[in-house]
């Protein structure tokens, strides 16, 4: 009896889980783009790993996969770290809060925030073309301790709001033993050009 | 672990939550949801907060997105005029641009919640007026962007050949059913003249340059490829009525076509920059598109085979026709501008216009047989917004609000509800009416922006609902809160063929399947016939 209470507790976590998710938070496996991803992701329950199978399955035999002109990146799935390897990251949101996180290398901000549910849009999928993943490294020496923005970045960066001198996309901002430490901080979104008429009516 | 104090729940009824829940949209038609539905009708309290945004752009979906994360119990219903959702991410940007797409995965996620009803195919306004919506939801939100284009009110703009509007060339080569018959002629000449320097212009610009074989598998419609690859253009000038420093384009569609191979660039005089010390000292994002334009393309002159120009400081004064072929654009006449000279470099900076020593008006003519004008996308009311009290600000083309997306209304009428703001003004708001994205705050700003200003919106409506419940457009127990399904009887009275989520996703798997044979990543509809074929 009290393991068919177990199983259908687990399945009401994910019954519950997937209601959060219909109510559109930004929890990346559900997304479209985990139709293309491997099924054999290590870090998925059970029940996710059967559904994008299924997926999988329903697109080989409804439709063949489609070319693709852009490199799809997989975005929002990071690899667990290995043990004594893990790199420091920690995001400070717009709230002050301050969430601290262990990856590894090879993960980039905008995947390592999204895989957490940090508030980080990535509009544009992490193909750095647009700059809703703006991050602002808070500490000078570790922004000088990165590779240089690429011209790319650079050109989104001149659309972000919020610009510092130290800004960057989180999409291109790749975890290295260099980085460990880092402490990046999320632009407040909420610039909006009228607004700055009327106060806050909060 | 003690299982024993938790309550039983039996595992076939956790399996069929589950997967209502997983696959949201056999959820709504499944007979459980058709009876919390109806269940949930009689108790106003409890029902849900219906919410209908006109509009399936950017603005429409994220401002959704939002909303559906921040009020629990929100119903989204999005109308759409097509049968195809995404506004301007599917009909504006550049099928070069495929990365700028990318945006449609998010708001695929979004249409998957239970909580979110696509009604595709109907013309509020036209085939549906929008005085059936009202009592039905608790809250609408404008979404539906700027459908027109400025105009330039010169000589000869009106032409039927050879000129053209910089949207439509984008609507028609991009598959948007209303321009899919626009069939403008790239073969009446070398010369192409666009007036207007935003990215619109620029993506004209870098479509009729480039190599009609980089273009072959992007999601372009197949009889523009036909018609560009017939294109004689082979110099495109980009002309501004003011200088580099107030130029509305952006610096990564400028290194664009500075970069397209055998493309080469007309340097820009150097006397329209600011001294080299001046440029150093501007804010990053001018600075560095300054230096870019400074610097220029790389590409060989002698062995490009197109070229491209920006001129600036050039106002159209009208459009000049050979005297032989009576129907062949020959020139276009320019007065020529110059900058305030108290500070030329500022963004804001003013023209005048330029006199000869004779007191004559400066002018000059520019060899063109193919013109655009991209002057600025302009939004309109639409038909029936005032029957809702919303009014329009022709002069601004935007639905006046309070910067938060609450249509506004002025003190001196008796609509409104009146609010004092934190610093003592007073301003009167439409209670239940909201707008977002272009039709809210002009037509200005990438995807990004959209984004951030959708957001704002549909945190005032949320902040709304959470100080004033879910009576915002209909008084406590008028409105009825049955949304799409208290419409849909309208509307089929009237013939109007509602698609859903689904239909569109069969169309889309049509065109990728479409587009698979001829190598492309889809190959779009161009009329609204063909799409509504598949369903």
């Amino acid at each position: 009896m009290s393991f068919w209470k177990a199983v259908s507790l687990n399945f009401l976590r994910h019954a519950v889980a997937a209601e959060r998710i219909s109510g559109s938070q930004p929890a990346r496996f559900l997304s479209y783009s985990s139709r293309f991803s491997r099924a054999s992701r290590s870090s998925r329950t059970p029940m996710i790993t059967y559904r994008t199978a299924k997926q999988q399955i329903w697109r080989q035999v409804g439709t063949p996969r489609s070319f693709s002109a852009t490199a799809r990146v997989q975005h929002g799935h990071i690899t667990p770290p290995k043990p004594g390897e893990e790199l420091n990251v920690s995001f400070i949101d717009k709230d002050g809060e301050k969430y601290d996180f262990q990856v590894s290398e090879g993960d980039n901000l905008l995947d390592i925030a999204q895989a957490n549910d940090l508030e980080m849009e990535g509009a544009c999928g992490g193909s750095c073309a647009c700059s809703t993943c703006h991050v602002i490294v808070e500490d000078p020496d570790m922004f000088d301790k990165m590779e240089e923005p690429s011209d790319d970045e650079n050109d989104m960066l001149d659309l972000a709001f919020g610009l510092t001198e130290t800004s960057r996309l989180g999409c291109q901002v790749v975890m290295n033993k260099d980085l460990d430490g880092l402490v990046v901080r999320l632009p407040s979104m909420t610039r909006n050009m009228q607004a700055s008429d009327f106060q806050s009516k909060k | 672990m003690s299982l024993q104090r938790m309550p039983y729940i039996c595992a076939r009824c956790t399996v069929r939550t589950y997967r209502a829940l997983r696959s949201p949209r056999s959820h709504l038609s499944s007979p459980f949801a058709r009876q919390r539905r109806h269940l949930s009708q009689p108790d106003q309290a409890s029902r849900p907060f219906r919410v209908a945004i006109v509009g399936s752009g950017p603005a429409g979906f994220y401002a959704a997105y939002r909303l559906l994360a921040k009020v629990d119990d929100a119903v989204v219903d999005m109308y759409e005029k097509l049968p195809v959702p995404f506004g301007l991410v599917r009909f504006g940007v550049a099928p070069d641009h495929p990365e700028v797409k990318n945006c449609e995965e998010k708001f695929t996620e979004v249409a998957g919640s239970p909580r979110f009803n696509f009604i595709g195919n109907v013309e509020l306004g036209d085939s549906l007026p929008l005085s059936v919506l009202k009592p039905h939801y608790d809250a609408i939100l404008f979404a539906y962007g700027a459908p027109k284009d400025k105009r330039l009110g010169i000589q000869g703009e009106d032409a039927l050949r050879s000129v053209y509007s910089a949207r439509e060339f984008v609507g028609w080569y991009n598959g948007l059913p209303e321009h899919r018959d626009l069939a403008p002629d790239l073969t009446t000449g070398e010369n192409a003249v666009i007036i207007g320097q935003g990215n619109v212009a620029l993506d004209v610009a870098r479509i009729l340059l480039s190599d009609v074989d980089s273009l072959r598998q992007t999601d372009i419609a197949d009889y523009a490829l036909a018609e560009l690859s017939r294109s004689k253009i082979k110099r495109v000038r980009v002309v501004g009525r003011r200088g580099p420093l107030q130029a509305s384009f952006t610096i990564k569609e400028v290194r664009e076509l500075l970069q397209l191979p055998s493309v080469s660039f007309d340097p820009i005089p150097r006397d329209l920059f600011p001294p080299d010390d001046a440029i150093a000292a501007l804010p990053r994002a001018q600075k560095r598109l300054m230096q870019l334009l400074a610097k220029g393309s790389t590409n060989d002159p002698t062995t490009a085979t197109k070229s491209w120009s920006l001129d600036f400081l050039l106002f159209p004064e009208c459009l000049n026709w050979s005297p032989i072929f009576p129907y062949r654009l020959s020139h276009v006449r320019f007065s020529r501008n110059e900058l305030d000279p108290t500070d030329p470099f500022l963004p804001s900076a003013k023209v005048s216009p330029k006199y000869l020593s004779s007191g004559k008006r400066a002018q000059i003519d520019i060899p063109a047989n193919t013109f655009f004008r991209s002057v600025g996308y302009k939004s309109l009311p639409l038909p029936g917004l005032s029957d809702l009290g919303v009014p329009f600000d022709d002069s601004r083309g935007v639905i006046p609000n309070d910067g938060f997306g609450r249509v506004t209304v002025p003190l001196d009428t008796e609509a409104g509800s009146r609010d004092r703001l934190p610093d003592g003004s007073l301003i009167s708001h439409l209670p239940g009416l909201y707008c977002t994205g272009w039709v809210k705050r002009g037509p200005t700003g990438v995807i990004a922006t959209t984004m951030t200003d959708a957001f704002s919106t549909a945190d005032a409506i949320a902040a709304d609902v959470a100080r004033s419940g879910h009576s915002l457009l209909n008084s406590a127990g008028e409105g009825t809160g049955l949304g799409w399904e208290g419409v849909r009887p309208e509307a089929e009275q009237r013939g109007v063929r509602a698609t859903s989520w689904e239909d569109w996703e069969q169309i889309d798997r049509a065109e990728r399947e479409r587009g698979q044979r001829r190598g492309k990543i889809r190959e779009k509809f161009g009329r609204v016939e063909e799409m509504l074929e598949v369903i």
